[in-house]
């Protein structure tokens, strides 16, 4: 495999990640810690938003994630012809 | 039938399954005992590491914890499950890709040193051993509560069990016997919190019961009323930093433990690596969801069931009386009107330097009348909802599953670190396959048996062990692995110096703080989270120092480029 397009994939993978590690820290660090009284002004079904997002939503999300980054990767790895 | 009776039948239908898993999986080479032959499908390697990774602690206490917290529980619920987001993105696939056995195996060979790889072997050993010890005290636990069977006895039977499918099988029984396990626990941890949601709230599924009814709102009233702050008011136990810093810690704790890390390299592809992490953490959070909603459940119903009633009349309940014998639940009549008061504060003062309450010992200061240990709020569930005797045992079954199959993840990582990384990478180089599978087989079993003979006299720190392990994880393993996968330019000299400094600034201030009387000087940081301080600087440390050392040699970096490509990984063992 040439070094260009080595580099190009791997950019492509840390994009990716760096994206999905965004959103990583924004739910849990974000909404379930530093924003967790704010947001608790608002409801979601008759719970605290920032409880939920503390005690279910950060979790939930955190799995939803993975299956982006497995389905993303297949696709980046089809394109760049690093499949196995 | 009894309810003993029924533990007695289904933890025997268990115990065997596993012991006829173990027999069918035995292996033949060494390729088969460390990583399962690398053809664990990627849905199976996921339930096997869920089971690996929910051990006593997630199945028993928990909830329980939870409970307790109220909101600041978070820094568990986040905390262990967040780290898998690092470990499928950062880590896993690099390290399927990368292929051999170990995870010394990977510091070893990518710092081009044998001091790196010795360091990576004993922090390997020393967080497994730290964490497999709790987990055996828990299998005594559930044989003692359930059958009457002294603690000891069956922390044998257990130890004996695991030892016959870990020898026979290595990893490979090792991982099917954990797809067992995650069946047994997940649906032992399930059927119950179907029952108590629906009691409560007329809604079966506990996660949508949580957020949908109004059983949390009633809660927080309830407890206002008595005195305490609302259940979902946050940082009444820790404060906000702290709760940053744990939870923080014990995600990339998580990421950095080897027996997570290795059930990594069991699947047959780079591609199977990433889902397998995104299976695991789904079969994880179907726990992690249903825990908080038990917690919310089990405290609004405690509350109801005791508070003002009379404290005889409460006696009589078949489940209060059973827990009563256990010592896991006390009342104490302080104001002499026979009813019992629940209320902030301790119902009975510690027994000096334990986590323990002295019966004897009332505390004044406080009008609680309820002793309530947090491992009651799962084990007296089913109980609570007055559920069949089987569901009952099940639970049994489900705890000693969750703590057997952690066990034996740890006691691989420990086998491989003797025979792999210490025996064959180091001192004999030469050794047949036909050595090396006996070698791997001896270190299991004496593996096995040093663990036992710790879980039978466990040091007295374990809690502060658990905080050790994640700490130690954190602040060495993580950063060495990332930027030895993402940092082409971080060298031997780096890393060594990285690890060092993380380590002993990360264990000096668990040491110093808990043990020494050091007053928590890095912003009043608590020990569980110092980790996450000793990570940063472990970076750092390691960045710095990379770029003032000559960089490393070429084969090495040709080794990084080759781990980010994902195609050759079924191959690439095979150098």
């Amino acid at each position: 495999m040439d070094k260009a397009k080595a580099e190009a994939y791997w950019r492509a993978n840390t994009t990716l990640i760096r994206n999905l590690l965004i959103v990583w820290a924004v739910v849990s660090y974000g909404f379930g810690i530093v924003l967790v009284s704010l947001l608790n002004n608002i409801k979601l079904g008759a719970l605290p938003l920032g409880f939920w997002f503390a005690h279910q939503g950060a979790i939930i999300i955190f799995v939803i994630l993975i299956f982006i980054y497995a389905a993303q990767m297949n696709k980046i790895d089809q394109q760049f012809d690093v499949h196995e | 039938m009894s309810v003993e009776l029924w533990t007695w039948i289904v933890v025997f239908l268990t115990f065997g399954l596993y012991i006829g898993i173990g027999i069918w999986a035995r292996v033949r080479e060494t390729e088969g005992f460390y990583v399962a032959g690398r053809g664990v499908p990627a849905v199976a390697n996921g339930m096997a590491t869920a089971a690996d990774w929910m051990s006593a602690a997630s199945f028993i206490s928990m909830a329980g914890l939870i409970s307790t917290l109220g909101y600041d529980g978070a820094i568990y619920l986040m905390g262990w499950t967040g780290g898998y987001v690092l470990l499928a993105l950062l880590l896993a696939p690099y390290l399927r890709k990368f292929g051999k056995f170990t995870v010394p195996d990977f510091v070893g060979d990518r710092y081009y040193s044998q001091t790196a790889r010795v360091v990576a072997v004993i922090a390997a050993i020393f967080v497994s051993f730290t964490y497999v010890i709790p987990q055996l005290v828990g299998v005594g636990t559930v044989f003692a509560r359930y059958l009457g069977v002294p603690s000891i006895t069956g922390l044998w039977i257990g130890v004996a069990v695991t030892a016959l499918f870990a020898v026979l099988g290595g990893m490979k029984g090792i991982t099917w016997t954990q797809v067992a396990q995650y069946t047994v626990l997940i649906i032992a941890y399930l059927i119950p919190g179907f029952a108590i949601a629906s009691i409560l709230t007329g809604n079966p599924i506990p996660q949508l019961a949580l957020t949908f009814s109004d059983i949390t709102t009633r809660l927080n009233q309830i407890q206002v009323d008595l005195g305490f702050t609302q259940y979902t008011q946050p940082f009444q136990s820790f404060d906000m930093l702290n709760i940053l810093l744990i939870t923080a810690c014990l995600m990339f704790g998580t990421a950095g433990l080897p027996h997570v890390i290795i059930r990594f390299y069991t699947v047959p592809t780079v591609k199977d690596a990433r889902a397998s992490a995104g299976w695991a953490l789904l079969f994880i959070a179907l726990l992690y969801t249903t825990a908080p909603a038990i917690a919310v459940f089990a405290r609004y119903n405690l509350i109801n069931t005791l508070n003002g009633k009379s404290i005889e009349e409460v006696k009589q309940i078949d489940w209060v009386a059973k827990w009563e014998k256990t010592g896991l639940l006390r009342f104490v009549d302080k104001d002499g009107d026979g009813k019992i008061t629940i209320a902030p504060g301790r119902a009975f003062n510690l027994i000096p330097g334990t986590n323990r309450p002295d019966f004897n010992n009332p505390n004044p200061n406080s009008k609680n009348e309820v002793f309530i240990n947090n491992d009651i709020i799962v084990l007296a569930t089913p109980e609570v909802a007055k559920l069949a005797p089987i569901i009952i045992a099940l639970v049994a079954a489900g705890g000693l599953a969750a703590a057997l199959s952690t066990a034996s993840g740890l006691l691989i990582v420990i086998s491989s670190a003797l025979s792999h990384d210490l025996y064959y990478r180091i001192v004999n180089p030469r050794a047949t396959e036909a050595q090396r599978l006996l070698i791997a087989r001896i270190g299991i079993l004496l593996a096995v048996l040093v663990a036992g003979y710790f879980g039978q006299n466990p040091p007295g720190f374990i809690a502060q062990l658990v905080a050790f392990a994640f700490g130690l994880a954190a602040s060495s393993f993580f950063p060495a692995i990332l930027l030895g996968i993402f940092d082409k330019r971080t060298t031997r000299e780096g890393a060594i110096a990285g690890m060092v400094v993380g380590l002993i600034f990360t264990a000096s201030y668990i040491i110093g703080t808990s043990y020494f009387g050091m007053p928590r000087w890095f912003f009043g940081v608590s020990p569980e989270g110092i980790g996450t301080v000793g990570m940063v600087l472990n970076l750092v440390i390691t960045y710095v120092v990379s770029r003032l050392t000559p960089e490393p040699p070429k084969e090495v970096q040709d080794l990084v480029e080759s781990v980010r490509i994902p195609r050759g990984a079924k191959e690439a063992h095979y150098h």
